[in-house]
């Protein structure tokens, strides 16, 4: 069931939480609304829940108005971040909750709640109560209970945002598996850039409360609409009114018309990927995003001067961005006593 | 880490026990001897006394009397309570400081008070008085009177129990009831209300407690006329300014035992749930 949203606004107080937000998502997919805290995601996704109301715009599923329809009619399987448990119920009870709700029969409800545990890998822990369990069972527990009414839509607001970072990893390698299985359009909110390019095949990134742009994770990286999602995204080096990615700068010994000089200020080696910080003639620092076999070549210390070219730099001012590739000196070691300053800005 | 524990409990073993003593030592002297000394001289010339003093038939007519007001009162004041906290917590309007300082009134205004109030509502002269009165209801000096009297002294305990748990619970579990489904009464049964019982129950208890052992406001309205309409409370004060010491005594006993009997009801229930 495909999901739109048209036109959404949503003021809490003076506090513009949604504005003019329209979004498209295809059915069957797993889309991630990305974006800073504050930035209106969550309250787009309740909103499509039904759990906040619209001041203005419409949410539609598979084509219908929904927005006069009460969360209960929607038939959306929502997921919250602090699990939202029944602590008063057994995992049992939670995840068979929506179905004795839609009275189905006894037996029903037991075998599809077995079937939901074996699904979430709960099923042994039928019997205990959510304070019991650890923090990704008890979000395993909670989304056996979403998926167990067979909702059109699922939706998860920050799922993994309460839990550590060993269970976060394996709980999205989880939800993508399992997106896979069923096929339900999914929606999920979250900060974290790495997840939302991990799980989503199409990512929505938010800025207070405005769509900054939507798109696979692709086309976000390498080609943001403007500054604030290239920031967001991955990591970025601001030069002048150009932006360029740490691993889109060149680093060499040699200097010539399109580099940049720079002195080493600090060399950070995080197991493979080797983090060099530079700052330029005019103060502004840099950093560039190595290999540890192409920091052995350019045998960089720290207090040394080096050469850069950005490749693939941005400018999102209009104006046409440099892209230096092609003349490349082949970067070689060379004695670190040149001392020259660059000419260029 | 380990030595500042160790310390902690050291300091806890001078310091602590004479906070400890000096607890212990105001209950002793200020809750417990008094109750001792009253249970000593109930039975100091053996059970028979006071418990012909009980089984006599004011005593008997005001110990039902007292369950009656109990019976009506405390539910009332319990499905009252639920709503107003539910109101307070649930549902954000500009009004509410007007209910919440409203639910503090019977804490602050003297149960005297009240019930002289009360007079001036139903009593001769007052403003529902002609209505009533043809209606053939009467409120004052009887059953309806005390019963108001007991529900208005005893309307906090409920909502200021419940308020903080519902609090503390929040919307997450009330707002995942109806994404399943659950439309808003259901999802008061089964999620809301079992989230809050314990909350609940304690009210239900103190507002027990207090419906049990009002005085003031209940004398005011109630005429205390022996076998009519004398709870507990004004039997035990009749029977005291009679010299009638055992008859005194043993129904503050009894006032006193159905008391402990509802706190341990309570506590029994908490144990069994935490098992």
């Amino acid at each position: 069931m495909g999901i739109s949203v048209e036109g959404a606004n949503k003021s809490f107080g003076d506090f513009q939480a949604l504005d003019d937000v329209s979004i498209e998502v295809p059915d069957g997919s797993l889309t991630a609304l990305l974006g800073p805290s504050g930035s209106g995601k969550s309250t787009l996704l309740r909103a499509i829940a039904g759990l906040e109301t619209l001041d203005s715009g419409r949410v539609l599923i598979d084509g219908e108005d929904v927005s006069k329809k009460p969360t209960q009619k929607r038939e959306v399987g929502f997921v919250f971040q602090h699990y939202a448990a029944f602590k008063h119920m057994t995992v049992f009870e939670n995840v068979g909750f929506g179905l004795k709700i839609r009275k189905w029969k006894k037996e029903q409800v037991r075998a599809r709640v077995h079937e939901l545990l074996n699904l979430v890998q709960l099923h042994g822990l039928a019997d205990r109560y959510p304070s019991q369990l650890s923090g990704g069972q008890r979000q395993r527990m909670a989304l056996a209970r979403a998926l167990a009414v067979e909702p059109q839509v699922l939706l998860l607001d920050e799922p993994f945002g309460a839990l550590d970072a060993k269970v976060r990893k394996d709980l999205r390698t989880w939800l993508r598996r399992l997106h896979e299985e069923m096929n339900v359009t999914t929606i999920f909110v979250t900060h974290d850039q790495e997840e939302a390019m991990d799980v989503a095949g199409q990512l929505v990134v938010m800025n207070k409360g405005r769509v900054e742009q939507s798109g696979s994770a692709d086309d976000l990286y390498d080609k943001p609409a403007n500054e604030f999602v290239m920031s967001f995204v991955g990591e970025v080096n601001r030069l002048g009114d150009n932006f360029v990615r740490p691993h889109d700068i060149e680093v060499v010994r040699d200097r010539d018309d399109s580099t940049e000089e720079a002195m080493v200020q600090r060399i950070v080696a995080l197991g493979f990927e080797i983090r060099v910080e530079f700052v330029l003639g005019d103060g502004t620092e840099v950093w560039a995003q190595l290999t540890r076999g192409e920091l052995q070549r350019l045998e960089l210390e720290e207090g040394e001067i080096a050469y850069l070219r950005p490749v693939h730099a941005k400018s999102f001012n209009g104006s046409a961005p440099p892209d230096p590739q092609g003349a490349s000196t082949p970067p070689g070691p060379t004695d670190g006593g040149d001392a020259e300053v660059s000419a260029a800005a | 880490m380990s030595s500042s524990v160790g310390n902690h409990a050291g300091g806890s073993t001078t310091g602590g026990w004479g906070l400890r003593v000096l607890g212990l030592g105001y209950i002793a002297v200020l809750l417990v001897a008094p109750l001792i000394l009253l249970f000593y001289k109930t039975f100091e010339e053996g059970l028979a006394p006071p418990f012909e003093a009980i089984t006599s038939s004011d005593g008997l007519h005001a110990l039902k009397l007292t369950l009656i007001t109990v019976a009506i009162a405390v539910p009332i004041n319990t499905v009252f309570g639920i709503i107003c906290s539910l109101l307070l917590v649930r549902h954000k309007w500009k009004g509410n400081w007007l209910i919440d300082a409203a639910l503090n009134l019977p804490f602050a205004i003297s149960p005297v008070v009240i019930g002289l109030s009360l007079f001036l509502l139903y009593g001769k002269h007052g403003w529902l008085e002609p209505g009533l009165a043809e209606a053939g209801i009467k409120v004052l000096f009887s059953t309806p009177g005390i019963v108001l009297a007991c529900i208005f002294v005893s309307v906090p305990f409920v909502v200021r129990e419940t308020v903080p748990v519902l609090q503390e619970i929040g919307t997450e579990q009330e707002q995942a009831a109806e994404t399943l489904g659950a439309g808003p009464w259901q999802t008061f049964w089964r999620v809301t209300l079992p989230a809050i019982r314990w909350g609940v129950a304690y009210g239900v208890v103190l507002c027990t407690a207090r419906v049990l052992g009002e005085f003031g406001a209940v004398s005011v309205v109630s005429g205390n006329i022996s076998g009519e309409t004398q709870t507990l409370p004004l039997f035990v004060e009749k029977n005291y300014q009679n010299f009638n010491l055992p008859g005194a005594f043993g129904a503050a006993v009894l006032l006193a035992l159905l008391a402990l009997a509802v706190l341990m009801a309570m506590n029994l229930l908490k144990r069994k749930e935490a098992a």
